[in-house]
């Protein structure tokens, strides 16, 4: 029998975390994400880490920036306002090329919003959260069980590429118990030659910065990550498919939102519609070979989304508006039923047909 | 049977799923039965979402005004006076998760020790990741008892993975309750088993069968 525990999904992705080597934590407390530190405020001291809770967002955010400096794992959590209040941080450590994990646990906005779940932060994690041109890993974990795996690889890939990783959770997913296997496997670590550690009187000495007084020389910082951004756009896409090889309605969602549409795909199914899912689970980078791919056979899509309509957008662009997209969304705190999103589907078929 | 039945332990441990349970139990022998929702700490997955069913059952529930909404504040209702000063009534209280979901207790546990008529019952779930064994969950009673200024009386094993529970789970954590009643001196009172488990389970002990309430809109996965 495989070793299971039963977990929210905030203390899954901070178990899950320590186990990626993570020791050091700074956080300020927000619903609906506390409990991640409320767990390491538990767990770390009997691991010889550092817990931290600082005196507002900003100084979390910019501990953060220090230990990432000093080669550490390192990592902050929040909900969407304490995200923005982050964002001026998210910016320095692209600046910096700095590897660290933000968790982003969202709730209703804009402004101070509510407390219940969404995914209107959308826009904000995978369009460069913050001033600058830059991007975030994005990962989006649907369950318990994802929302510890994508953390620990979320710490990889933060290292490999010397980028933030933005775990973009929902409060649901944060809220919810379902049964994890901490089985996480070997913690890949990488050398961190330009880590500010001492010289030891034995080489120059590094700075990690963001700061450059030459024109010449930020046009060619810039360009250099975008090199790297093209090479992970390339690797590192990861998402699911549901049920689209005969798709003619392919549902496009994440998160709980995605949880809902299969939901609904099995009860559009039993009517007779082909309909399936694709499942991003990196929203940046965004599947987009994989939608495109799909828009060859499929007469319409669905995006469903805790939001306005926000990653409809990168749908649209994916598949170049070659087919209906239509949106299923709530927003404000409230989650979409099955029975919308399949009334939604029945929708798709006839926008399909028109075509 | 005590007037008032007080469910507590490290949140996450189903004492809400058993506060609701009870209730409804309660008010199906007849009794006049009201349930508190003392959570202050929990923001969805309440007892309280239950309240249609167990209004329909004829249960009265007590809960913030604010529980469920976007307001995001510690409040508590003045209703719960009721739980102690209308004795007509049979009280469940589903106190929040933790020492500091136990705070709130604080407010009532003199008229309840004075009166004293109340069950305070630990509910554990061993395969919680921080009550894993029966050390860390005497830990959570000597926090819960400190911030609420209630003594426990009781223990119910809830030991469980969920829909994935086999009767090896059941079996392991009825061997730590054990360990855990006779460490805190305080009597195991019976183990939750799902319904569908029960036949399977081939040892002896106090079970209590329950149903799993489902989320089915995100039961495919």
């Amino acid at each position: 029998m495989a070793d299971k525990v039963l977990m929210k999904g905030n203390e899954a992705l901070a178990e899950a975390a320590i186990m990626a080597g993570c020791r050091h934590y700074f956080g300020y407390p927000i619903t609906p994400q506390t409990e991640v530190a409320a767990y390491l405020a538990k767990r770390m001291p009997k691991v010889g880490g550092t817990f931290l809770q600082a005196e507002s967002e900003i100084a979390a955010i910019n501990m953060v920036i220090g230990v990432a400096s000093a080669g550490k794992r390192v990592m902050t959590s929040s909900s969407s306002p304490g995200i923005s209040l982050k964002s001026e941080g998210l910016s320095y450590l692209a600046g910096c090329d700095l590897p660290a994990l933000v968790v982003n646990v969202q709730r209703g906005g804009p402004g101070l919003g509510g407390i219940q779940p969404s995914q209107s932060d959308y826009f904000h994690a995978t369009r460069g959260a913050g001033h600058g041109d830059f991007h975030m890993l994005v990962l989006a974990p649907a369950s318990v069980q994802e929302m510890a795996s994508l953390v620990f690889k979320g710490f990889d890939l933060a290292d490999k590429y010397r980028m933030t990783t933005m775990i973009l959770a929902d409060g649901t997913i944060g809220q919810m118990m379902e049964p994890v296997s901490l089985d996480m496997g070997e913690v890949i670590s990488y050398d961190k030659p330009w880590a500010v550690t001492g010289t030891g009187g034995k080489r120059t000495h590094n700075i990690v910065n963001s700061l450059s007084l030459l024109p010449e020389e930020l046009e060619q910082w810039n360009i250099a990550r975008y090199e790297r951004y093209a090479q992970i756009e390339k690797d590192e896409v990861q998402y699911e498919s549901f049920m689209t090889e005969d798709a003619d309605i392919v549902c496009v969602a994440f998160g709980v939102a995605a949880r809902v549409a299969k939901n609904a795909i099995v009860a559009a199914r039993a009517k007779g519609i082909k309909a399936g899912l694709i499942r991003p689970i990196t929203l940046w980078p965004f599947p987009k070979a994989a939608l495109k791919k799909a828009a060859e056979k499929a007469k319409a899509f669905v995006s469903v989304e805790l939001s306005m309509g926000q990653m409809i957008e990168d749908v649209e662009l994916a598949i170049r508006c070659s087919r209906p997209v239509l949106l299923c969304s709530r927003v404000g705190g409230m989650i979409p039923t099955p029975e919308e999103v399949l009334s939604k589907i029945e929708e798709a078929q006839n926008a399909g047909r028109c075509e | 049977m005590k007037r008032v039945t007080l469910f507590a332990g490290h949140y996450g441990s189903g004492k809400s799923s058993l506060a609701v349970e009870y209730a409804l139990k309660l008010a199906s022998e007849g009794n006049k039965t009201v349930i508190a929702d003392l959570d202050i700490v929990n923001p969805y997955f309440r007892s309280m979402d239950s309240r249609t069913e167990l209004e329909h059952k004829g249960v009265e529930v007590i809960v913030s005004p604010y529980a469920g909404s976007n307001v995001d504040v510690p409040a508590l209702p003045g209703e719960m006076y009721r739980i102690v000063d209308d004795r007509d009534y049979k009280a469940v209280v589903d106190v929040g998760g933790d020492d500091r979901g136990a705070l709130a207790l604080g407010r009532l546990s003199g008229a309840l020790k004075k009166e004293n008529d109340y069950e305070m019952i630990l509910v554990v779930n061993f395969l919680r990741p921080l009550t894993r064994t029966p050390e860390e969950a005497l830990q959570v009673i000597s926090e819960i008892e400190q911030a609420g200024h209630l003594p426990f009386t009781g223990i119910i094993n809830n030991t469980n993975l969920g829909e994935l529970t086999a009767a090896e789970h059941v079996y392991r954590g009825l061997e730590k309750a054990e360990r855990l009643s006779r460490m805190s001196g305080l009597e195991l009172l019976g183990s939750t088993v799902k319904q569908e488990l029960l036949r399977d389970i081939k040892t002896n002990g106090v079970f209590i069968p329950i149903k799993i309430r489902h989320r089915a809109d995100w039961a495919i996965f």
